[in-house]
């Protein structure tokens, strides 16, 4: 009885939504960059991500047990978050490090700050960031796809250093840029990198499917990825303004941390206005990481510096209500 | 007999009961900052008692001397003296100690533990007190440093007092030996203490209490 009747204040929004539907949708639009995870860097992956769920559903029960309160693994968000936890692990990466983000993300930075909504930063980022400041040696250990599976430098490495040598050079050696992988590749998937961000097609088809079910809005993913490509532009070439943009936004973590991570209920901005400037921001960072520091990625680190503004932002971002004066801060 | 008691009680207090890192939740600068090792948590647990123990006995002894309206000027000069002496120890008998504190030895004399027992305690109190007060509480801190430099060396770096005491049957969690982990291990053990003596707590008047709850001025009990 408790089930159908909720009993909360108002305003009462007459919806077929709720947590478990979405959740479901999210689950569904990240199939794809799943199935293409397995398909090119084979069926071990297959158990990277069950290891990974497995271990988020079993924290998130023995958590909130353990707490005393509601158990809410039938809302499936522990599903979500450890499939995106899977999705942002290496191949070659050992199972029982996934199972440790599982339990990072769960329990610390999900159920010990409050549970679902309550989170100020991504579950399954906070957990790959911990995971990659405790354990780097597993969490770089790219392997290349395909039969031969030999570690080699991820795409945006690759990158890095051909764009190095050609300023060194005042841009007479551009040899580096011969081992850069085709667009092609970086499109359909056949580079080396995380499990879920190899193919930027399968995570382009989730990206519609949420877009399409209304699940996210696309102010954060656009605003994020053009900020980044425009800056890479700019400023990520051997010379002003002729920065290989596509490559940087195909060849990373950008589309994945753009459209799944960044969206977060939770841990995005209420606004469209705080949408956007969440999206810049998150740009901003990347672009300044991935070009100005040592790291070549930085899709995580923005992400998560954004996630902790977004209070601040939802703060400065009220929408003046209808009849009312202006808002004082 | 009391007096006996008495002094056995400010003595013992600091260690547990008003244990000044978990459950004054003082000084955690230094505690957050030097727990990366074992070694480095007894090494400024030591130097701080020393620190306490001085500054502590002479502030007693003045406390009738020192104006009311500059005490905390005089508080700090009286520390940084002692803090300088600790400091010239260490360089010379103990250089290794000495590079791996690095800072967070002159670091001392802003180190909130310190000014709070000479603010709580030495200045109402006499010196025979005070520096069985300074001894407990010393003591509460080198233990509390100790436990969470423990548990970030062992799972951090699989050590600890430098001994490889887990012979690799894991694999180190690096972040524990970082300042990230510091948070972790100090909000782990923090709230295991709570949970297991929230209850046993005694809540006296507000004189004895360093919380900001009694910051209102009514000085009303606050009932939790």
């Amino acid at each position: 009885m408790e089930e159908r009747l909720i009993v909360s204040s108002s305003p009462h929004i007459r919806d077929r939504v709720n947590t478990r539907k979405i959740m479901i949708d999210v689950i569904i639009a990240l199939l794809p960059a799943t199935f293409a995870g397995v398909y090119f860097f084979g069926t071990r992956v297959l158990l990277v991500v069950m290891v990974s769920i497995l271990s988020c559903v079993a924290s998130e029960y023995l958590a909130r047990r353990i707490m005393k309160r509601s158990n809410t693994i039938s809302d499936f968000s522990a599903v979500v978050t450890g499939l995106l936890l899977a999705l942002n692990l290496p191949p070659s990466v050992p199972l029982w490090v996934a199972a440790m983000g599982g339990v990072i993300a769960i329990v610390i930075v999900k159920q010990l700050f409050g549970g679902l909504g309550q989170n100020f930063i991504n579950p399954a980022l906070g957990a790959r960031i911990i995971l990659m400041i405790s354990f780097p040696a597993f969490m770089t250990n790219w392997v290349k796809p395909g039969v031969d599976a030999i570690s080699s430098a991820t795409p945006l490495r690759i990158l890095k250093d051909a764009v190095l040598i050609g300023r060194l050079s005042d841009g007479t050696n551009l040899s580096g840029f011969a081992d850069l992988p085709s667009y092609g590749d970086l499109f359909w998937g056949n580079i080396l990198g995380c499990i879920g961000e190899t193919s930027a097609a399968a995570l382009l088809i989730g990206a519609v499917y949420l877009f399409a079910r209304k699940i996210i809005g696309p102010e954060i993913p656009l605003t994020f990825i053009g900020t980044t490509a425009l800056l890479t532009w700019a400023f990520g070439g051997v010379t002003l303004f002729t920065g290989d943009f596509l490559f940087h936004v195909l060849g990373g973590g950008l589309l994945l941390g753009a459209i799944y991570m960044a969206t977060d209920y939770a841990t995005s901005p209420m606004t469209l206005i705080g949408r956007i400037i969440m999206g810049i921001g998150c740009g901003v960072i990347t672009a300044v990481i991935r070009l100005l520091t040592e790291n070549t990625e930085g899709v995580s680190y923005a992400i998560m510096i954004m996630n902790i503004l977004v209070p601040l932002i939802d703060r400065y971002t009220v929408p003046r209500s209808f009849g009312g004066g202006k808002y004082n801060a | 007999m009391s007096v006996v008691k008495d002094g056995y009680k400010n003595l013992t207090k600091g260690i547990i009961k008003e244990n000044p890192v978990f459950r004054l939740v003082l000084g955690t600068c230094p505690t957050l900052a030097i727990t990366t090792s074992a070694e480095n948590g007894i090494g400024m647990g030591i130097a701080a008692t020393v620190v306490l123990i001085g500054s502590n006995a002479v502030i007693s002894l003045l406390r009738k001397v020192i104006p009311d309206k500059v005490r905390i000027p005089a508080y700090i000069t009286i520390i940084a003296g002692f803090v300088t002496i600790v400091q010239m120890l260490l360089k010379a008998y103990l250089p290794a100690i000495d590079k791996q504190l690095g800072i967070y030895i002159p670091l001392i004399v802003v180190n909130c533990i310190i000014l709070a027992r000479a603010e709580m305690f030495a200045s109402k109190n006499g010196v025979i007190m005070s520096i069985l007060d300074a001894i407990g509480m010393g003591i509460g801190f080198t233990l509390a440093l100790l436990t969470l430099g423990t548990i970030r060396e062992v799972l951090g770096n699989g050590t600890w007092f430098g001994m490889d005491i887990t012979g690799g049957i894991f694999e180190p969690v690096l972040i524990m030996i970082l300042p990230p982990g510091g948070f972790l291990a100090f909000g782990f053990v923090l709230s295991a203490i709570n949970k297991f003596t929230s209850l046993k707590v005694e809540h006296k008047d507000c004189a004895s209490c360093p919380m900001p709850c009694g910051a209102s001025g009514k000085g009303e009990e606050v009932k939790l």
